[in-house]
């Protein structure tokens, strides 16, 4: 399948790649890593009239930690992420998921932004920014604007970036002490997109849970968060009885969608599996860090 | 449209071309410089067929454009024999009878590259992984699997 035409601009700098989002609008698609935008142009699912390549945007790529806060610039590509241990050490969860985005060819080029601008609902990044309730740095023409993952998320493929505004970083809270976490998913093979998933963090202090965030993918038309369980968790002691009603509480809570991987009620037993599994995980995780 | 003036190392040659910016690598490779070797099978990413080594990673070509690739070292299919003989990868998966009609070949052939250029001492499951996103309707992976052990086993013996 042969792409359709577009004009194309490869601009090296975000004030330059602004510039030109603010002529063409929603004319234009930003190109990542291009590992869904590419399938869905082959697929004519999208038929910019100019595609803005930012892959020579190098101030966009890196991974910075200040002020209990993770930096993570749009073009860092997921294999970079994997690799980076200021990731591996500050946000264990983000880590946690990276693995399971994909394929290793994928993840070659995948970018962090473009999975997050992109927002499937099935995808594993935007599950773990809402779990963390990531922050979204957009800038534009006029200036910058920094956009909660509560408001991010908007509907399935749908974001909060006007047509004018670049993704150009997402910030995650750096893990506190007694933080455990877990990603885990059920999908049809290893790599493809989850049927549901799941992005789970408790921290435990004196025994303890004092914080636990439990997002899901593949639930909804965007990552969901288990309120309610949340806060079941909160203020109680880790054990599988807890778990279990959290697991179901979760599952409650959701009003999945129906398709040709799962009907919505598979959809729900699934997420209360996930939930046990994870947060005996994460408690796991957690005691082996004090 | 759009042409792009593009210069890439391929295979160890420096090719130079003006493909249009929708033109894909694995387009640019297989039309502009017919090397026919990297197979396309789904095109948009999904079987893993038309993977290549770009700068030492393995990528689907499928999913990235010509242009993108300018300045890289990509290394296809055809890199791998030297002098018309197979390298080492390819003679194991010969010898373990890792193919049948062959179309996935160079798919596989370049993902397993990449993940004995990164990690020799790769093991059943490592190579299971890094496999896991290449389609093979024909051998049932087992016979795979073996052949890229069994390269994995000689190129450490040396």
């Amino acid at each position: 399948m042969k792409l359709p035409p577009f004009e194309y601009a490869a601009p090296t700098t975000v004030a330059d790649a602004v510039a030109l989002l603010a002529e063409h609008q929603d004319e234009a698609s930003v190109l990542a890593g291009g590992q869904s935008l590419i399938p869905l142009l082959a697929l004519r699912l999208a038929r910019p009239s100019v595609l803005i390549d930012i892959n020579g945007v190098d101030e966009l790529a890196g991974i910075s930690a200040t002020d209990g806060k993770v930096a993570v610039g749009a073009m860092t590509r997921e294999y970079a992420a994997e690799e980076s241990k200021t990731l591996g050490e500050n946000v264990p969860l983000l880590a946690a998921a990276l693995p399971f985005i994909g394929h290793e060819a994928i993840r070659s080029r995948g970018t962090i932004g473009g999975s997050l601008a992109h927002a499937d609902p099935a995808g594993e990044l935007p599950a773990v920014a809402r779990a963390l309730d990531g922050e979204f740095v957009v800038r534009s023409a006029s200036g910058e604007r920094v956009v909660g993952a509560d408001e991010w998320f908007e509907g399935y493929l749908t974001t909060a970036r006007q047509p004018d505004e670049l993704l150009v970083e997402v910030r995650l809270p750096a893990a506190s002490a007694g933080t455990g976490v877990a990603f885990d998913e059920v999908a049809r093979r290893h790599g493809d997109f989850a049927i549901v998933g799941l992005a789970a963090s408790l921290t435990v202090s004196d025994g303890v849970i004092s914080d636990a965030r439990l997002a899901f993918a593949g639930a909804a038309d965007v990552p969901v968060r288990a309120t309610e369980a949340e806060q079941l968790l909160v203020g109680q002691q880790p054990a599988a009885a807890l778990f279990e009603e959290a697991a179901q509480r979760a599952a409650a809570s959701l009003d999945p969608p129906a398709d040709l991987h799962g009907s919505a009620d598979y959809r729900k037993r699934i997420a209360a599996t996930l939930v046990r599994r994870a947060l005996q995980a994460a408690a796991q995780d957690a005691g082996g860090k004090r | 449209m759009t042409h792009v003036d593009i210069t890439v190392t391929v295979n160890g040659a420096t090719r130079s071309g003006a493909p249009e910016a929708r033109k894909t690598l694995a387009d640019f490779l297989r039309e502009d410089l017919e090397l026919t070797g990297t197979h396309l099978g789904c095109e948009h990413g999904v079987c893993g067929a038309c993977t290549v080594i770009v700068d030492g990673r393995a990528v689907r070509s499928c999913l990235m454009l010509a242009v993108q690739a300018n300045g890289s070292e990509v290394t296809t299919v055809e890199g791998l024999a030297a002098d018309g003989e197979m390298g080492p990868l390819q003679q194991a998966l010969w010898d373990s009878h890792g193919f049948q009609c062959g179309f996935c070949t160079p798919g596989f052939l370049m993902q397993a590259t990449a993940l004995l250029e990164a990690n020799p001492d790769a093991e059943e499951p490592a190579i299971r992984e890094a496999l896991s996103g290449n389609i093979c309707r024909c051998t049932g992976y087992q016979s795979i699997i073996d052949g890229v052990l069994l390269a994995a086993e000689r190129i450490r013996q040396g």
